[in-house]
């Protein structure tokens, strides 16, 4: 039968909900660590009791939590994200140099291989390794070193690097993805990085098709076709069929293609979901219902899923890493809502019900499934 | 042999710190030597090395933007972290209170 884990990770604490696999019945645990920002919480998919998580405010900068018992109790690991070297500059709103500076984790990501591996991704753009569990972090420096580092520069919600996607069937590669820089590819473990951002167009930059600088919000990928990347950027959902080597958009008939998260069916990797979101100046769904919209065919061809979902006045956004699926046989889909809304769809996103209505703004939704 | 003075000083810390250190009281240190900032904070993040990173930032100790240092009710905050914390801090009369500044409306 096998049971699920949501972790959710919001403005002010954490929460983790957990159901049987008929999904209809919750319990809610929470909040963890009550008033601080929970930008992300995943587990170890090699230890599943093992729950990272990133908690931080503007007051007391950064923690990063271990949980090795499921989220009953925490330690705080290490929180020294110490650039490598001499950070050097990238570019500023202005368009003049500005140094790294370390602000906030916003993404934890375990390996698929290592137990004690953990990667971290934070604002000012750059990716992090912890080889022992969150005790130590060293930058890996070979993607703000690449070579076109000192061009990036912050969206208006900050350079952030926001998304790492392992690839697993090869432990060497992954891809990760930078507001507004772009996504990248490493095919070494992380120690060398090549942009992939050829067929993006970006209408906010000056060279609407550059190497760097588009806004890319979020990389899905599925384990039976590696090689196939889907990308919601800020505006235009974009599929790579060769390992992000080249892009083409797969926006079709959606009412809008700007949004923040993308994620593929469990056992489908044909089928994918986004959220349509009006605009980059709305951030509310359009006509204010709130549908998730699901292609079976790779994108191109998408359906509004709206069965259990506001039908109007529902003016909130759904982030970027604010959606998951489990891997039960009949896939469930999970999304939560800066109104704190969490929503789940048992079968792949025909019905949806919402598991909790009223926490904080939701900022990550994690799922793990259970024995 | 040289002998250091160790001055035991009491410090509050704001209500999310100690959340994180899971203690409901003020902490009581020994600090070695003289009794400034700096000594108290290194004492303090030795004692509690959550805190590191918390209320200064790794590295360069330089405070965080939005922690305050107040005691005997003058803000200490701008002064240089090595000056002596006031006399009454040093005694154990007073104690120096890191403070999450305002914010909201």
């Amino acid at each position: 039968m096998g049971r699920v884990r949501v972790l959710v990770g919001t403005r002010k604490g954490a929460f983790i909900l957990t159901s049987d696999a008929g999904r209809t019945n919750w319990h809610v645990d929470g909040p963890h660590f009550p008033g601080w920002e929970m930008y992300h919480l995943k587990a170890s998919p090699l230890n599943p009791d093992r729950i990272y998580a990133s908690q931080s405010n503007g007051w007391f900068g950064q923690i990063i939590q271990r949980s090795d018992d499921g989220g009953r109790s925490w330690n705080p690991v290490d929180n020294a994200f110490v650039y490598d070297g001499i950070p050097g500059t990238h570019m500023w709103y202005n368009g003049t140099p500005h140094p790294w500076e370390f602000k906030r984790v916003w993404h934890l990501e375990p390996s698929l291989t290592e137990p004690d591996t953990v990667f971290a991704g934070v604002e000012d753009a750059a990716l992090f390794k912890s080889a022992d569990g969150g005790a130590s972090w060293r930058e890996l420096s070979g993607l703000r070193g690449h070579g076109t580092g000192s061009q990036w520069q912050p969206g208006a919600g900050g350079m952030c690097l926001h998304t790492i996607v392992a690839d697993p069937t090869n432990a060497q590669r992954m891809y990760v993805a930078i507001s507004a820089a772009g996504a990248f590819r490493t095919v070494d473990g992380g120690e060398s990085w090549t942009p992939i951002n050829k067929g993006l167009r970006s209408g906010e930059i000056p060279d609407t098709d550059a190497e760097v600088g588009h806004c890319v919000h979020r990389l899905a990928l599925h384990k039976a076709n590696p090689q196939r990347l889907y990308m919601q950027k800020h505006w235009d959902v974009m599929r790579s069929d060769n390992g992000g080597d080249s892009w083409y958009e797969v926006s079709g008939n959606l009412p809008t293609d700007f949004g923040f998260p993308i994620d593929v069916h469990a056992h489908e990797p044909d089928t994918i979901y986004v959220v349509p979101i009006t605009s980059d100046h709305h951030h509310f769904p359009p006509d204010g219902k709130l549908r998730v919209y699901r292609s079976k065919t790779g994108g191109n061809e998408w359906e509004a899923l709206g069965r259990g979902l506001p039908d109007a006045n529902c003016y909130v956004n759904v982030l970027r890493d604010a959606m998951a699926v489990d891997t039960l046989d009949e896939c469930g889909v999970y999304f939560g809502t800066t109104g704190g809304q969490v929503y789940v769809s048992p079968n792949g996103g025909d019905n949806w019900q919402a598991i909790v209505h009223d926490l904080p703004p939701v900022l990550s939704v994690e799922v793990q499934t259970l024995p | 042999m040289v002998s250091v003075t160790v001055t035991r000083v009491r410090v509050v810390l704001p209500g999310p710190l100690k959340a994180l250190l899971q203690i409901n009281s003020e902490v009581s240190l020994d600090v070695s030597g003289d009794v400034s900032l700096r000594a108290v904070l290194d004492t303090l993040e030795q004692r509690y090395p959550t805190l590191r990173g918390t209320i200064r930032d790794h590295g360069t100790h330089k405070r965080r933007a939005f922690v305050r240092f107040y005691a005997c009710e003058q803000d200490l905050s701008l002064q240089s972290p090595d000056d002596l914390l006031p006399e009454s801090v040093r005694d154990g009369r007073e104690p120096l209170l890191i403070v999450g500044a305002m914010a909201g409306g």
